[in-house]
């Protein structure tokens, strides 16, 4: 037998368009009305979105703010810096994708992204560097391609170090407004750039102290597993805001006398002892789908309490949660917007600033739209990269 | 005659695992202890520099500031603590009536998951992805300026079938006005619900002792109902008369005028919670093998039988833990409310401490408020989880 020739289903089973749409649209008479139902809906949804998108609404209020929403009151003259580490992250990814996601086609596509966004109306300065964005990271992409064993490991060194580079460039080096990278306040941050600041601070922090608590829940040391419980459970019994607004008025009354803390850093720590709480939740149940016979080996082995941990228990935990510790932390950076509630100029914040103009008084339906947008594109961008990471780590699969 | 064994060297202290243990334990417990002083005399420091001390007894004051919506007589002239229980008890309206409608759609969006009808399929997944994705703070700010507020002025209400009136002063709907007859029905509702539960036992105890199924729940709820049908036709004044919602010159009148802050917040979190409990309803029906649907349609069981005995129970094993912190959340994301200017516990307890420069004694308030809520509900769920999960050996 032809191995090439496609095995036909028997002639009942095939499927063409009229039985796919008898099987899966009118089955039945109640079937039938559930889809006449679903049709009228979609159908009014999207012509009422269209109508709106394309008639009533009136973008310019976000094309003129589009500075605001981006980066807020922060100095026009040195958003090279802001640039120069976007190309830096664009960089890294570009290196990344090369190495790990070598069988995907179309992985390299998302490093067109920021050319393709050019195509908007921007100005001509943004344009150069959006443009030089997608460049930098098909460089990166093809040195990645060209040696990516020898790679990997500065690569990792690369993400690990991004952190501090990304905040220092930010916050600048010296106070003297002369000198080469001034320092720029931290309440002139703003916009999306304050929030993806707030997330990145609020997972890099949290996680350690995730793990700690985690571990500390499940210690056989009475003192240590009560106070993480209580940390735990007190912190998840109470609602993001008031953490935060405890952060904003209580924190500077907690240290000693002269020491300030500025309020974005305030925000910072807030967020970050909120999300170690659900943290060390998740982290636990990874560590408790760990078989007891992974420890008795370890110990066999001669290996200490410590480097059980490290070595042989964490790797296998964290790998079988990372779902949902990507849920998590796209809910870190759903939830940054809560500082616009204590008075942070973040991408939700800046909307009241932006609103306020008179010139664009009254289209509250266009801002909020516009932010939901970022939002929802880069959650979905995060879970839809970490569903494919799952599928590259064979999670639940052995 | 055993020799006694006498080790020749002990294990110095420094050395000894369980001394190691609990001294590496007291040391954590006193820096934490040293920690919480340090903060505590540092917080006292800072408050007698601005002339305050730690003291809840300002609560007592009056409060000065008026309250939108108010479910006991309240005005400006009441105390801090009359201002913080409003805002309790608004917290815990918008958290009741939030839960039962999330759970409502929820439930529905959970079904039409696991529809076989492509359309109505692809719509719930595709809601689901809408809102997963989404931030509920700008959730909340859109359905109120972008939503509530944007609805036509009083003049130009929209009237909707059902005597709903929407306007942007608020959404008015009828509602029933209680008459001097109304004390004898509450009392003839009481009677119903004792009888109610009467039965209920009455009806377990039957099955149990006799092993058939009865409609337990459905019996119970039709006593109710009947109970209340009678009280209702009975009594020679009905005790509630209907009251239609109006307009009155620039304003709405009569019936429930919901405000636009209520009607935002709920349906915010309402669309926003229903997305994930439907997510956990579908986990729950299909964590039900195929098998056991198999047999009891092999034991003669029909479809709906099927559903109330076999599937049913079993769904809501696995439904039930993630549902009550579905819940939680809700009621924990309710102090939202404070982004839509919705009078809650929170937005309230920020008033007063804007005006009393309290913040320690406020935001200590709160958190414990809600701590409580959340471990009663905890407890309670864990109790109802405890009754229906598996027994195994």
């Amino acid at each position: 037998m032809a191995i090439n020739e496609p095995v036909l289903p028997p002639i009942t089973e095939r499927s063409n368009i009229l039985s796919w749409m008898r099987k899966n649209l009118f089955g039945s008479w109640y079937d039938a009305l559930l889809t006449i139902l679903g049709a009228w809906i979609v159908y009014w949804a999207l012509s009422g979105l269209l109508r709106w998108v394309f008639v009533t609404a009136e973008w310019e209020v976000i094309v003129v703010n589009m500075r605001l929403l981006m980066i807020g009151q922060y100095p026009l003259e040195q958003a090279w810096r802001l640039w120069l580490w976007l190309g830096l992250l664009v960089f890294l990814s570009g290196n990344s994708l090369a190495i790990w996601a070598r069988q995907s086609k179309y992985a390299v596509l998302l490093l067109l992204a920021p050319a393709l966004l050019s195509l908007f109306q921007v100005g001509a300065g943004q344009r150069g560097w959006l443009i030089g964005l997608t460049v930098t990271g098909l460089v990166g992409w093809g040195i990645g391609r060209i040696k990516p064993e020898v790679l990997k490991r500065s690569v990792i060194a690369g993400w690990v170090i991004s952190l501090p580079v990304i905040i220092l460039l930010t916050r600048g080096l010296s106070e003297s407004e002369t000198s080469f990278m001034p320092e720029v306040r931290t309440n002139l941050w703003g916009g999306l750039l304050l929030t993806f600041l707030l997330t990145v601070v609020g997972i890099m922090f949290s996680f350690p102290i995730g793990v700690l608590l985690a571990l500390g829940r499940r210690s056989e040391l009475p003192i240590i597993r009560w106070f993480s419980v209580g940390y735990i459970e007190l912190v998840r019994g109470v609602p993001l805001i008031s953490i935060l607004f405890m952060a904003q008025l209580m924190l500077p009354l907690f240290l000693p006398d002269g020491w300030t803390v500025d309020r974005v850093i305030r925000a910072m720590v807030g967020i970050t002892l909120f999300s170690a709480a659900y943290l060390a939740e998740n982290v636990r149940g990874g560590l408790q789908a760990i078989p007891k016979g992974q420890f008795e080996a370890a110990e066999a082995l001669g290996l200490s309490g410590a480097q059980t941990m490290i070595f042989i228990i964490l790797p296998q935990a964290l790998r079988l949660i990372i779902p949902i510790l990507v849920g998590q932390f796209i809910g870190v950076f759903k939830d940054t917007s809560l500082v616009a509630i204590v008075g942070l100029l973040d991408l939700v914040g800046i909307a009241r600033t932006v609103l306020a103009q008179p010139a664009f008084l009254g289209l509250q339906r266009e801002v909020y739209v516009f932010i939901s947008l970022i939002f929802w594109v880069l959650s979905y961008g995060m879970s839809y990269l970490s569903q494919r990471l799952e599928e590259r780590l064979g999670v639940g699969i052995r | 005659m055993q020799r006694e064994y006498k080790p020749d060297t002990t294990i110095p202290f420094w050395r000894d695992e369980r001394i190691l243990k609990i001294l590496g334990q007291i040391i954590f417990a006193l820096s934490v202890l040293f920690v919480g002083m340090l903060i505590y005399q540092n917080m006292k420091a800072g408050l007698a520099k601005q002339g305050i001390s730690l003291s809840y007894s300002f609560l007592k004051g009056v409060s000065g500031f008026d309250i939108a919506e108010t479910s006991f007589a309240y005005d400006r002239n009441s105390t801090y603590w009359q201002a913080f229980l409003i805002g309790l008890l608004n917290t815990l309206s918008v958290s009741v009536v939030g839960i039962l409608f999330a759970t409502i759609l929820g439930v529905i969006l959970g079904v039409a998951r696991l529809s076989t009808n492509f359309i109505i399929n692809r719509l719930a997944s595709f809601y689901l992805e809408l809102i997963r994705n989404l931030s509920l703070l700008v959730f909340l700010i859109f359905w109120y300026l972008g939503v509530f507020l944007k609805l036509p002025r009083v003049k130009d209400a929209i009237l909707w079938p059902g005597d709903i009136i929407l306007t942007n002063r608020g959404v008015g709907i009828p509602w029933g006005i209680p008459t001097a007859s109304f004390p004898t029905f509450r009392l003839i509702l009481l009677g119903g619900l004792i009888l109610t539960v009467v039965v209920f036992f009455a009806l377990r105890a039957y099955s149990q002792r006799t092993g058939r199924a009865p409609l337990t729940l459905l019996w119970s709820l039709l006593t109710f109902v009947v109970v209340a049908l009678v009280g209702w036709f009975i009594l020679p004044e009905k005790p509630l008369t209907l009251d239609l919602a109006f307009v009155k010159g620039l304003n709405l009148s009569g019936g429930k005028i919901l405000t636009p802050e209520f009607m935002a917040l709920t349906s915010g979190l309402v669309l926003y919670t229903a997305a994930f409990i439907g997510e956990v309803v579908r986990a729950g029906i299909q964590s039900v093998s195929k098998g056991q649907v198999e047999a009891s349609r092999a034991l003669g069981l029909n479809g709906f039988q099927t559903l109330r005995l076999i599937v049913f129970p079993q769904a809501l094993r696995v439904i039930i833990p993630p549902l009550t912190s579905q819940y939680l959340n809700l009621v924990k994301n309710s102090s939202l409310a404070i982004s839509v200017a919705y009078p809650d516990v929170f937005y309230v307890a920020n008033t007063i401490q804007n005006q009393t420069g309290r913040a320690v004694e406020m935001i200590s308030l709160v958190m414990l408020t809600y701590l409580l809520i959340s471990l009663l509900t905890s407890a309670l769920m864990n109790w109802y989880n405890q009754r229906i999960k598996l027994v195994e050996r």
